[in-house]
């Protein structure tokens, strides 16, 4: 009875709305970035190495100028170029994806781990370095319950919702859009209509380094102000899960991330809850709340949902 | 009809000299070809002669590593399919170019779409692919994605492809191999259009009926050389054949008059469901006895891959009753059905039929490979095993006669050669080929009708799926036709005709036709 009065109680809560909100913001990004690699047909598990290192580069830099969007610019640059490696390794070696990504993954780990100590001066994790400002919405905020989860939110938050849009109108509706998704289903057709299937390969892989990359950015500078190692914690993975159970579109993309989103902010809500009570001993175990959902959600959706035929198969011509 | 520089402008295409080298074969040899403006021109040949590596080099998919071409007699540099679209070339590859998630005005604009800016002018598509389809006749619907169009279609929709991008000289490869015989009439008349229109089109066939009826003139390939340059209204099929394969070729199977023994196999009002759970076969029944081949004729999905499937043990009969030699059979899994000698040539033999990562000699023993002498206390004898499949390439002229090459660096023929040895080789008595010689040359499919046959005079049962009515009536003792997964009629090869078998593979039963005609 208690829990059922503690969930009706979270639920009722804007904060809780305003968690899930926060809380998909990394992996909209980071699903947007799957998305955009994996409509042309190259598998991007790199994804959550590519935040990580997105996270401390913008951390680093936000260090060194006093400019957290410096730090997000240059987070962007290092997403770029993780990807670039994932591209050229995969597109123009016709590399194995799952072995490029997870090398890349480790590269994040290490390169993380081994700046912390020239750059910051110690391991595991940086001091308050700065953070973007939230923004307030001044009418919004103060319309009840809705200005509460909405009113003031991190700038991040309202540019990967807007990317969400974006990205659907630029694969659905603009010719780059429909020759993307051509090359990810069938790249010999593209090919023989006299499209280059490596450039826009590249172009969507470039583009899926530099959205994860954001979302990386705004777990360190965007919410918490400073880096811990690891950080990323599997979001990677998840944002992978959103995407496919959002069936490559970026607009079912989104609706995943906000369930994993919800269920982020419900263990929170949880852990925290006065009512509950929950000891410091099983916390743990409402941290395994994401991925349990995941699992289910996946096993349950996946057969439903399509991939890219040619998703994850080199193009080599003969 | 050899042509000097000084008149290469009369034609629309010439290629000169072309030679392809690949790493164990010259696909291309010195080819020349020559192509007038405004004609069907077809290329005949076996599989393997390089009609489609000379397509391709036209085509800018390789490029040659010698020779010139002209179009309009210019001379031009072709190197990739940009180039060869820029000079108005346009080619309907043999497995369609299509994306299937894409609808069919997606597919045609792809990579000249019109738009205003980056945006996509889908509006502008429709109606430049509208006027289009309807100038040529070539009605398709513009909405539906590839996948739920069917197969006559999608192949409207890839010559409005290259229509769209300005082509004047349209290549099809092998355009009717994936066609009913209506369809085919339906391309037939559609190519006439677009020949009266001016358009040049080169036509890859092996079907030299369908050769003779569509084209002007004929250039001939035979092991990557022009073998025959010919004007089709000075020729005839045999002729051409002899062309194609350096020999005389019998384009009609000899019979011997059959003489059926026992029933073999019964089915009983068998019905059977298909993928997405509607009923495919509605309350079958037929019989076959030893020494006789059942033909079973129909236009493809009307049920005969479920039947197959049934009989095979591959898929779960709903309803219905199967006997071997009065043993009731009925759902019994494939390696049951196996030892008790029912065998199966498969309708994809790439994907049914063999395991393409393998080398031949585990190909020819699967299925046998858990008995004896192929393996011994659980381990397989790889030496017997190796003298074994020596012995059946031999005996099965698949070439190369080596077994250690993989299944899938095999031609079509030979891969259906391989499946054919393993199956031949377990002393079946009874036999299902699903359309056995798709897709194969006139030397392949001479050598597996000869065999079909040498099995029914061995008085195996043969049942025989094909969609080709020329191979059911050479080979069938009798014959029966399947419409929406029900029989509608079964005749004698010598006492119908194509008309007859045709209207009922649209949907007439027999009785009805015979009681219309008396």
């Amino acid at each position: 009875m208690t829990w059922i009065i503690s969930i009706l109680n979270i639920f009722t809560n804007p904060l809780f709305y305003k968690i899930t909100l926060t809380a998909a913001t990394p992996f909209i990004f980071a699903a947007l970035g799957g998305v955009f690699s994996e409509i042309t047909g190259v598998v991007n598990i790199a994804l959550e190495g590519i935040m990580l290192l997105g996270a401390f580069v913008s951390i680093v830099f936000t260090y060194l100028t006093g400019s957290p969007w410096i730090g997000v610019l240059m987070a962007m640059i290092s997403g770029l170029g993780m990807a670039w490696l994932h591209a050229w390794a995969s597109i123009k070696w016709y590399g194995n994806q799952i072995v490029s990504g997870t090398a890349l993954i480790l590269l994040a780990q290490g390169l993380t781990g081994f700046l912390m100590e020239p750059i910051f001066g110690k391991p595991g994790q940086t001091d308050f370095i700065g953070r973007i400002k939230d923004i307030k919405i001044p009418f919004v905020k103060n319309i009840p319950f809705v200005g509460e989860i909405i009113g003031e939110l991190n700038p991040l938050v309202f540019i990967a919702i807007g990317l969400v849009f974006f990205s659907w109108w630029f694969l659905y509706k603009t010719t780059m859009g429909l020759r993307m998704r051509a090359v990810g289903e069938n790249p010999e057709a593209a090919d023989t209509l006299g499209i280059n299937v490596y450039k826009i390969r590249y172009f969507g892989v470039l583009m899926s380094g530099i959205l994860a990359s954001l979302g990386g950015a705004f777990l360190s500078v965007g919410e918490l102000g400073q880096f811990k190692e690891l950080m990323t914690g599997g979001r990677g993975f998840i944002a992978l899960a959103a995407m496919i159970l959002g069936n490559w579109n970026p607009i079912g993309a989104f609706w995943a991330c906000l369930l994993f989103g919800a269920a982020e902010a419900m263990n929170n809500q949880l852990q925290s809850s006065p009512i509950l009570q929950i000891s410091a001993s099983t916390k743990p175990l409402f941290n395994m709340l994401p991925f349990i959902v995941t699992i289910i959600v996946v096993s349950g959706f996946i057969g439903r949902t399509r991939a890219p035929a040619a998703d994850g198969v080199p193009y080599i011509k003969d | 009809m050899a042509a000097g520089i000084e008149n290469v402008k009369d034609y629309a295409v010439v290629m000169r000299g072309i030679t392809k080298r690949f790493p164990n074969v010259v696909a291309n040899d010195h080819v020349d070809l020559f192509v007038k403006k405004g004609e069907i021109h077809a290329i005949v040949g076996e599989n393997g002669a390089g009609k489609t590596t000379l397509m391709n080099q036209l085509y800018g998919l390789i490029n040659p590593d010698e020779g010139e071409i002209y179009i309009n007699g210019k001379k031009v540099n072709i190197k990739n399919p940009s180039d060869a679209i820029k000079n108005g070339i346009g080619m309907v590859h043999q497995h369609f170019m299509l994306v299937s998630n894409l609808t069919a005005v997606e597919n045609i604009i792809l990579g000249s779409e019109p738009r205003k800016g980056a945006v996509l002018d889908i509006k502008k598509a429709k109606k430049e692919v509208k006027e289009l389809s309807e100038r040529y006749g070539l009605y398709i619907d513009i909405e539906a994605k590839i996948e739920d169009t069917p197969v006559g279609m999608q192949q409207r929709i890839e010559i409005l492809k290259t229509l769209y991008r300005g082509a004047e000289i349209l290549i099809l490869d092998e355009p009717t191999a994936v066609l009913t015989p209506q369809e085919t009439e339906e391309l037939f008349e559609i190519m006439r259009k677009l020949k009266e229109s001016g358009k040049t089109i080169i036509f890859i066939s092996h079907k030299l009926n369908e050769v003779m009826e569509i084209t002007d003139t004929i250039t001939v390939m035979r092991l990557g050389k022009v073998t025959g340059n010919l004007k089709t209204s000075q020729t005839n099929p045999k002729e051409i054949a002899k062309f194609m394969v350096g020999r005389d070729v019998l384009l009609r199977v000899e019979k011997k008059p059959k003489k059926p023994k026992h029933e073999v196999l019964r089915v009983e009002n068998l019905w059977v469901k298909d993928n997405r759970g509607l009923d495919a076969v509605k309350g079958i029944s037929f019989n076959v006895r030893a020494g006789e081949i059942l033909g079973i004729a129909g236009v493809a999905g009307n049920g005969q891959t479920e039947l197959i499937e049934a009989l095979t043990g591959l898929r779960k009969a709903e309803n219905g009753k199967v006997f071997l030699l009065n043993d009731e059979v009925t759902n019994k899994d494939a390696r049951i059905l196996r030892e008790k000698g029912l065998v199966h040539i498969p309708e994809d033999r790439q994907k049914h039929g063999l395991v393409l990562q393998f080398p031949g000699y585990y190909n020819v023993i699967l299925g046998r490979h858990y008995k004896t002498p192929f393996c011994i206390d659980g381990f397989l004898d790889m030496r017997y095993i190796i003298d074994y499949s020596k012995k059946l390439f031999e005996d099965f002229d698949v070439r190369p006669k080596d077994p250690k090459i993989l299944a899938a660096n095999l031609s079509g023929g030979n891969q259906q050669k391989v499946i054919l040895a393993r199956e031949m080789s377990s002393s079946p008595i009874v036999s299902i080929f699903a359309q056995p010689t798709r897709g194969l040359d006139i030397g392949a499919i001479e050598y597996i009708h000869k065999n079909i046959l040498k099995l029914r005079d061995e008085d195996v049962a043969i049942i025989l799926v094909s969609m080709e009515l020329e191979e059911i009536f050479s080979l069938s003792d009798r014959i029966i036709v399947m419409y929406e997964g029900e029989i509608m009629g079964e005749v004698m090869p010598e006492e119908t005709s194509y008309e007859e078998v045709g209207l009922m593979m649209a949907g007439s039963k027999l009785e009805m036709i015979r009681s219309g005609i008396k």
